[in-house]
């Protein structure tokens, strides 16, 4: 069984949460000058890493809170779990990222 | 077929006459079904991919467009993959045009499989029925069988009692949780056996020429100055091809990614399990989309059941517990004489799900590069037809009419082809 450490609640099954693939995927700011391109990347394309992937996460059986989880999508690992807003921490064996700025 | 490579048989063709044959030689001269050939420098086409759909490819290139020069690339082994993992259900009954032309194309190759191809795949057109558990499913249910009805595709409604009648281990009881309402039964659809039918179309393409290359896996694509694809980096080094054709299914994304775009794919662990082997018990394959179970009896006697897919994504190759009791736990409520059956085996496969539950066959923004994949959790089913549309689409650079609404930019237009309702989990 998968575990996934929920920043509030602590480590619970997996099947306690919803899950919301790729982290980090901002929504155009001016929605109405984006071509169909744009909008294609922003509502289709999606990273599909195989090794770490930073994804979000819903404690959907739990506090109901979004969070940011590093796992790799191979073997399982937990590497990090951050909260919404923070400084994605680096992916292992990477510099540390830039402050984040796609939230709000 | 052509002559033999090795062996005393006269001819490569199985048949009742070449069994009687090679029992004189106690049958240890059976030719290979295939050759294990050294990858050559170049080829004309390159399929990455050894499962169903990729050999179909390679063979309906090889027999429909004269392309012989051809490689088939396996990073394991041929059908080891989802082509080996599934639970072997094919049908045609889907909700929109575009997809009842696909996959009824697929189920009209299935019918002639065994004869073109002189081996048995097994195809049993056992009849699937899809069950119905609430008022508004039995309302889609009815909308999907006039859309396929209008297709001039077969497909029947059933009540609760006339899935009794077919389907007499069946709980049809009211009073459970997911009561069964009534179905739908497509009576040409079934089974086949799924091994067979990568080493069927593996021999048979083998047999024209193509190269099948297995333990070979693609890290990387390389592309000339004005940006076409010039051949595939390889764990065997470097191999050229005029164009390119990915039938990698889980990890379309990876490959994908190697060639510098995007694929709105998710890769997800979808489950199956099998029995112990039991008396016959049902004679058909039973779905249920609400319950996420579905049910069928191989030739050996175990019930193969297939699960839900997790919603996280995973590129292990095993899915959570918890998707295995729930299958368990449906499974028991439709079926209690299953309480005391004990499972032999589960296991788990990439699926390579798309946001409309429809595959993509497709150019890419890479001239020569063709991508075959988003089959998600159904597509054993389509693999005859996805090899003849995608081959043709290969050969002629632009798809075919059955192809043309399957292509990438479809999320670009908003033209979905939306099946999550006729796909269900269980597709």
């Amino acid at each position: 069984m998968q575990q996934i450490p929920c920043p509030w609640c602590g480590p619970r099954d997996d099947w306690e949460f919803h899950y919301g693939a790729e982290a980090h995927v901002a929504r155009p700011e001016t929605p109405s000058d984006k071509s169909d391109e744009d909008w294609m990347g922003y509502l289709y394309l999606r990273s599909n890493t195989k090794g770490p992937f930073r994804e979000r996460w819903m404690h959907a059986a739990g506090c109901r809170r979004w969070f940011n989880v590093i796992r790799n999508t191979v073997s399982h690992e937990v590497f990090a779990v951050y909260k919404i807003g923070e400084t994605p921490p680096p992916l292992p064996g990477e510099a540390p990222a830039a402050p984040d700025t796609t939230e709000r | 077929m052509v002559g033999i490579r090795r062996g005393v048989v006269g001819k490569a063709s199985y048949s009742l006459f070449a069994l009687a044959r090679n029992a004189l030689s106690y049958h240890e001269d059976w030719r290979e079904a295939w050759r294990s050939p050294e990858p050559k420098k170049h080829y004309k086409v390159i399929i990455v991919g050894g499962g169903g759909h990729g050999l179909a490819t390679a063979y309906y290139l090889a027999r429909v467009h004269g392309i012989r020069d051809i490689a088939v690339l396996e990073k394991g082994w041929i059908g080891g993959g989802n082509t080996g993992r599934n639970t072997t259900i094919i049908r045609s009954g889907y909700l929109w045009d575009e997809s009842i032309a696909l996959y009824e194309h697929a189920l009209k190759l299935w019918e002639t499989m065994s004869q073109e191809l002189n081996f048995n795949v097994m195809f049993s057109q056992r009849g699937v029925i899809n069950l119905s558990h609430s008022v508004h499913e039995m309302r889609e249910m009815r909308r999907r069988y006039e859309a396929v009805r209008l297709n001039g595709v077969d497909i029947e409604m059933l009540s609760p009692s006339e899935i009794k009648k077919m389907v007499p281990i069946i709980n049809i009881d009211p009073n459970i949780r997911y009561p069964v309402m009534g179905g739908i039964l497509q009576r040409r659809a079934g089974t086949a056996r799924h091994d067979a039918v990568a080493w069927g179309y593996a021999r048979g393409a083998d047999d024209m020429g193509v190269d099948i290359i297995q333990n070979c896996e693609v890290t990387g694509f390389r592309r000339k100055a004005d940006g076409a694809i010039e051949g595939v980096e390889t764990n065997r080094g470097f191999i050229g091809a005029d164009k390119v054709g990915c039938v990698p299914a889980g990890h379309s994304a990876v490959l994908a990614e190697m060639a510098g775009f995007k694929l709105p794919i998710q890769a997800r662990p979808l489950q199956a399990m099998v029995s112990e082997p039991v008396k016959p018990c049902i004679d058909t394959v039973v779905m249920s989309n609400a319950v996420h179970m579905y049910i069928s009896q191989s030739d050996k006697g175990e019930l193969v059941l297939g699960a839900g897919t997790d919603s996280y994504n995973s590129y292990a190759q095993r899915g959570s517990f918890n998707i295995a009791e729930h299958l368990m736990a449906a499974t028991v409520e439709l079926y209690p004489i299953t309480s005391r059956l004990r499972m032999l085996r589960s296991w788990g496969g990439i699926v390579d799900t798309c946001p409309d539950a429809s595959p993509i066959l497709s150019k890419t923004p890479v001239p020569g590069l063709y991508f075959n994949c988003g089959w998600g959790t159904g597509g054993f089913k389509a693999t005859p037809g996805s090899g003849h549309v995608f081959a043709d689409l290969i050969a002629n650079d632009r798809p075919n009419a059955i192809a043309a609404p399957f292509a990438l930019d479809r999320f670009r237009t908003g033209y979905l082809v939306d099946e999550h309702g006729a796909a269900g989990v269980a597709h």
